[in-house]
């Protein structure tokens, strides 16, 4: 249960092509992430797998049934909204059980099922309580408890995290991924953050203006990013880019270092800049240097740098992390000259 | 920032509208009172003399003080219930997308922009008339025999022209509270595998409740006080069959020239309406809260 196949998807709002023709299949029990800038089509996306828009042309096959015609509550997925869209007038015991309700399953059946999610997502205090009644991260689990009961083939997420704050942030991070281990059902996540991508996915889909860029597991896209979108969007800091006559020196039209790929030394190496601002981390040290005839690159140091600002400092890249990529964006694989 | 100080200064510069609203009120209500007590008719000026409480006696024992009481409520029922069911299946039809909605919504209001005594007359003259009315040209055209409404069915043809005049407030306040419904909670119901009949019953009609509360209570303090619709038709006739509390406060102290009769009766009416108002709060109230 919980394999979906997009084929030549599409969908358009009147004249606007959100998605253009799109591919995609998501495995049994895997956790892919969608990700990608705002407005890049990521929503529309799931709400197409969700039944909630209409294709335009294209199939969706849902466990390998056509389900392009099934309206959404056939399909067996289950939706947590990024505004949580919890009913404001019932209890959490009567959110977390009205998909139960509408399915007219047995009460006795219905209140296990409640008490069991209630659990594992630590709501059990909070039953009688009104969503209003909430804070921001219990809301977020009450909108995982009622997608949990229904026991779907797939759970789709958009942006649930982006209402909570930083700390919390991470705990349901934690929380969520800690779920999709001991539920092994498919989970479909969308996000703008990165790291939320890096962190979580099984498999990470990076969009651009509704085209997939790329499918891979978060390491497979930040060793071997197939363009310079993925490069930039994949890995934080973001990764240097330096065109012209550096790149030409590489044999190619724009090459990219990631910042903790760059060696920083005072006496020699590639390229010599100085010292703009020090970010200090304490694990970490991010230093942004200008370099005459290039954008500024970020650098990262483990520990402390011992540089300060408009120090004269030398910046190498290592070889093997350098990428290449051609006028159109597109990597080069083949190694260097 | 309600320190204690700027508490009192608040208190202190709205007690000149308090004390002009509450003389506005207190003056007429002590002057109604006081004249409920008299003897006091205009035919036999100069004779006024404190009588007790036979005014009240008198309001209270006639038999149709209980036909109004029964008719006033029976009207401002009857409006509400029609008010609140047309007017929530018209604003779940507006709120759908469709082709010069702006201007259906513009006629849908047209109504309450219309005088009381002009659309009761145009009813009663151009659709209710059992000779030249719409009505009985349809009757007619089918076979049948027209039909007397506002001789054969005075309360109910009166409790159809008030609804009319309020169906567009009702449509309306519903209204925007269907269009402030998170579409998100929709579609969340809608995965959760809720039909069309339990997305209303379970999403949209808890959400419009407050809306429905504030159109209940704004109708009721109105349709209480209901009188040009049942003047310019009725006249509170045949008998008394279509006659409310407000209607018949005006047949006593005025056709009569009862003036202390009268204003026993608007004080009756006063309190009753109190009554109402009381279980309207306690009923609905809470829905108010939060
Ligand atoms: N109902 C709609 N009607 C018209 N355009 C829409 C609608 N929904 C989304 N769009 C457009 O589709 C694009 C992708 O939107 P969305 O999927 O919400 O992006 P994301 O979730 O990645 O931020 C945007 O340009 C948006 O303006
Ligand atoms: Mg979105």
């Amino acid at each position: 249960m919980g394999k979906i196949s997009l084929k030549q998807v599409t969908k358009a709002f009147g004249d606007a092509e959100v998605i253009p023709p799109l591919d995609l299949d998501i495995n049994e029990g895997e956790f892919v992430v969608f990700v990608g800038p705002s407005g890049c089509g990521k929503s529309t996306l799931l709400r197409l797998i969700a039944g909630l828009e209409d294709v335009s042309s294209g199939t969706i096959e849902i466990d390998g049934q056509n389900a392009t015609e099934v309206p959404p509550a056939k399909r067996g997925l289950a939706m947590v909204f990024q505004s949580y869209a919890l009913y404001p007038h019932m209890s959490v015991r009567k959110n977390i059980a009205f998909p139960l309700k509408m399915a007219k399953m047995d009460p006795a059946e219905q209140e296990r099922r409640v008490t069991a999610a209630a659990k594992v997502l630590n709501l059990t205090d909070y039953l009688d309580r009104r969503p209003g009644q909430l804070s921001g991260g219990q809301r977020q689990r009450v909108a995982i408890g009622r997608a949990i009961v229904r026991e779907p083939a797939a759970f789709l997420f958009d942006e649930p995290l982006s209402n909570l704050d930083a700390a919390l942030r991470v705990n349901m991070r934690l929380e969520i991924s800690e779920l999709h281990q001991s539920l092994a059902t498919t989970m479909i996540y969308v996000t703008h953050d990165q790291v939320e991508a890096m962190t979580m996915a099984d498999k990470i889909v990076v969009l651009r203006a509704g085209r997939i860029e790329q499918v891979g597991t978060p390491l497979e896209l930040y060793r071997t990013p197939a363009n310079q979108f993925v490069a930039g969007f994949i890995g934080s800091p973001k990764m240097n880019f330096i065109t012209g006559e550096e790149a030409a020196r590489f044999g190619a039209h724009t090459i990219g270092i990631r910042p903790e790929h760059c060696v920083l030394s005072t006496t020699d190496g590639t390229w010599k800049g100085k010292v703009g601002v020090a970010e200090h981390l304490g694990s970490d040290t991010f230093l942004y240097v200008t370099v005459p005839g290039m954008d500024p690159l970020t650098v990262r140091v483990q520990g402390e740098a011992g540089v300060h600002h408009g120090d004269t400092v030398f910046i190498s890249p290592v070889a093997e992390n350098l990428h290449r990529f051609e006028a159109n964006g597109l990597a080069i694989r083949q190694a260097t000259a | 920032m309600a320190t204690a100080h700027s508490r009192a200064a608040a208190r202190l510069m709205i007690s000149p509208a308090v004390l002009l609203l509450l003389g506005w009120m207190i003056v007429p209500l002590s002057m109604t009172v006081y004249f409920s007590f008299l003897s006091y008719n205009l035919l036999m000026p100069g004779m006024e003399e404190f009588i007790g409480f036979t005014n009240y006696e008198f309001f209270l024992t006639d038999p149709a003080f209980f036909a109004a009481l029964a008719n006033t409520l029976l009207l401002v029922g009857g409006v509400l219930v029609i008010t609140i069911v047309g007017g929530t299946l018209l604003a779940l039809l507006l709120d759908q997308p469709f082709w010069g909605q702006g201007i259906v919504r513009i006629l849908v209001i047209a109504p309450f922009f219309v005088m009381p005594t002009v659309s009761a007359l145009v009813w009663k003259n151009m659709f209710m008339n059992p000779v030249n009315g719409l009505f009985a040209y349809f009757a007619k055209a089918l076979g049948l025999q027209p039909f007397d409404f506002l001789a054969h069915a005075p309360l109910a043809s009166i409790i159809v022209i008030v609804a009319w005049q309020w169906l567009p407030f009702a449509t309306l306040i519903l209204l925007t509270a269907l269009q402030s419904l998170d579409q998100e909670q929709l579609e969340a119901s809608e995965m959760d595998g809720a039909n069309f009949l339990n997305r209303f019953v379970y999403i949209v009609l808890p959400h419009m409740s407050r809306a429905i509360t504030v159109v209940i209570l704004i109708q009721t303090i109105f349709l209480l006080s209901v009188f040009a619709e049942i003047l310019v038709t009725t006249n509170g006739g045949p008998g008394t069959s279509s006659t409310n509390i407000t209607y018949l406060v005006y047949a006593q102290s005025l056709l009569q020239f009862d003036v202390g009769g009268g204003s026993a009766g608007g004080i009756v009416a006063v309190i009753l309406a109190n009554i109402v108002a009381v279980f309207l709060m306690r009923m609905i109230g809470k829905n108010l809260e939060a």
